[in-house]
């Protein structure tokens, strides 16, 4: 990462794709990219940000115990995410999206799940190093398989999530209007947040536990800030995320500065620039204008 | 338990460790009320970069925990509405947030002693309550005495504002300057507990024990009190094992002990059928006012 920059912006990607792991990264940041916006998009729109957090983070201790057990991490990282999204959907008023309970509820596993991750990390015995690259991530350590893996969880993912696509749209918008017209809410809500843990444990391993968040929310934010069409709202999550990942790998590479930040300023950077420009697009109905109580 | 207070290291934990949790048992409390916990949540990696940010400038971490949580906690009111964030500003905010703590361990790392490795993050990120110094304990108790005496001093307003916010602003009550204050202390709160049991790791003192308070009381005060009860019994009793246990980290058995008692009170609970717990979902317009309407349930 020390190679020099010209303005030759060809030169500087055949250069840079000369190196094997750069052609991983930037593949697998691809599919995390592609993976990432549309599911954040409707965690976006369903106001779940706090439990996608949750899921990145549970991350941790799920490969933390797989590093102590001498286990495969992508196990760890799965296990622990699906087991967090049943138990985040089982505890107290976990349908009810929102209320105080759930939140608490929330913060408690999170709180709970690093606790666990720490506890981990110190039966394994001090790897201050490989505790970093957990929580931020390995952008440029991936290997060819991990990117067929990473294709073949990514492509499940949307596969599932495009066959609920319109009932989980509906769900999600109107919950009791949807559940009146006899649309499974409750099964719905379960199933997504399942979908969500899988691409957090999968995002995880590429960008770490602590950064998950610039590729899942950062993208659909800016999108849900411009339109509030669904499709084009997808679309755009999709080629924001695609941006923020080719632009910070390509920054990365040529900065001594870690990927991660670039990731998440050009993310953060994008959704500041779309809440400029938002005054001057017509609001959105629904997600922008919460009903709220004349003062 | 004599024994186990005759090491100073202990006592400057327990020292700080208890005021730590009274604050951020009562803060937890209305955090938990104002279903801001994610703001709470957001605060803490906030604190974590603000640290880090003090270390790479050469600063006390101290300062930059301070000045950095408190300024960003009043940002993102200013950017929610009516002093209230909602959650794709805390998410987007915080998330760049992060990117720039990584940022400056980088940073630190590379321009700091060649021994700052990453060290220096695992110990802003997870604690380090068994390493205070007497002066720093003390320090950090009368800050969170001050914290405590602030919240109480705003309570019955705030309370009021919290639980039903239209009708506070039609009696006159300064709800957005509230939600402000409030969103400072929770800024104060979480740098504190920073250096008890580290960024990641607040959450759990300052949810888990209102949460739990919360499923036992809807009576205000009872609750508020039964939630620093918790928070400090939880502190102690975790302090308590992971000195006998020495394999476990403090920040863990004190977690573990939150953690239980959140779930020992969900299940302790009576649910009578309410209204709205039986509805499958609320449309995600709702969520903006859903600190008023916890109450009015």
């Amino acid at each position: 990462m020390t190679a020099a920059f010209s303005w030759n912006l060809i030169n500087d990607i055949r250069d840079m794709w000369s190196l094997p792991f750069m052609v991983n990264a930037f593949r697998a940041g691809t599919i995390v990219a592609v993976l990432a916006g549309p599911v954040g998009w409707f965690m976006v729109l369903r106001a779940q940000t706090f439990a996608g957090h949750t899921l990145a983070l549970v991350g941790l201790p799920g490969a933390s115990a797989a590093v102590w057990l001498g286990i495969s991490s992508l196990a760890g990282y799965f296990a622990f995410a699906l087991a967090a999204a049943l138990l985040i959907a089982a505890l107290p008023a976990g349908a009810n999206r929102g209320h105080s309970n759930e939140s608490a509820a929330v913060g408690t596993v999170q709180a709970f799940a690093l606790a666990t991750g720490m506890l981990f990390i110190t039966l394994y015995g001090g790897f201050s190093g490989a505790t970093n690259a957990l929580l931020f991530g390995t952008f440029l350590g991936i290997t060819s398989t991990q990117v067929a893996v990473l294709t073949g969880c990514a492509a499940a993912v949307l596969a599932v999530l495009a066959a609920l696509g319109r009932p989980l749209l509906f769900a999600s918008i109107d919950p009791d209007v949807a559940g009146a017209r006899g649309v499974p809410v409750r099964g719905l809500s379960l199933a997504f947040l399942l979908l969500l843990a899988m691409t957090t444990a999968e995002v995880s391993q590429i960008t770490g536990a602590l950064l998950i968040f610039a590729l899942l929310v950062l993208p659909a934010a800016t999108a849900q800030r411009l339109t509030a069409r669904p499709a084009f709202g997808l679309a755009l999550a999709v080629a924001f995320g695609l941006a923020v990942v080719w632009t910070s790998l390509f920054a990365g590479y040529y900065s001594p500065y870690p990927i991660g930040f670039w990731t998440t300023t050009i993310g953060f950077a994008l959704y500041a620039a779309a809440s400029g420009v938002r005054p001057l697009a017509t609001h959105l109905p629904r997600r922008l204008d919460p009903v709220r109580t004349p003062a | 338990m004599i024994g186990m207070l005759s090491h100073p290291f202990m006592q400057h934990a327990f020292i700080a460790g208890t005021a730590v949790a009274l604050a951020a048992g009562l803060v937890g409390y209305f955090l938990v009320l104002r279903a801001q916990v994610f703001t709470g949540d957001a605060l803490s990696h906030v604190a974590f970069t603000g640290a880090l940010a003090a270390l790479a400038a050469g600063l006390d971490a101290k300062i930059g925990l301070y000045a950095f949580s408190i300024v960003v906690a009043v940002a993102l009111g200013v950017l929610g509405r009516r002093g209230r964030p909602d959650d794709v500003v805390i998410g987007s905010v915080f998330a760049w947030i992060l990117g720039l703590g990584v940022f400056l361990l980088t940073l630190y790392a590379t321009t700091r002693s060649g021994s700052g490795d990453g060290r220096a993050g695992v110990t802003v990120l997870f604690g380090s309550i068994l390493g205070l110094s007497r002066d720093s304990a003390l320090l950090t108790a009368v800050i969170a005495l001050v914290i405590c005496a602030i919240l109480l001093a705003i309570a019955r307003p705030l309370l009021f504002a919290s639980i039903d916010e239209a009708v506070a602003a039609a009696r006159h009550v300064p709800v957005r300057l509230l939600g402000y204050g409030f969103l400072a202390l929770t800024g104060a709160t979480a740098a504190e507990s920073t250096q008890v049991v580290g960024a990641l790791l607040i959450l759990g003192l300052l949810a888990a024990p209102a949460g739990a308070a919360m499923q036992l009381t809807a009576r205000p005060l009872v609750a508020m009190g039964l939630s620093a009860g918790i928070a400090v019994a939880s502190v102690w009793i975790g302090l308590t094992v992971a000195f006998h246990a020495s394999w476990m980290p403090p920040s863990f058995t004190i977690l573990a002990v939150a953690t239980s008692s959140y779930l020992v009170a969900t299940v302790a609970r009576r649910r009578p059928a309410r209204p709205f717990a039986g509805r499958p979902g609320r449309s995600p317009a709702d969520t903006g006012s859903r600190g008023a309407e916890t109450l009015r349930r």
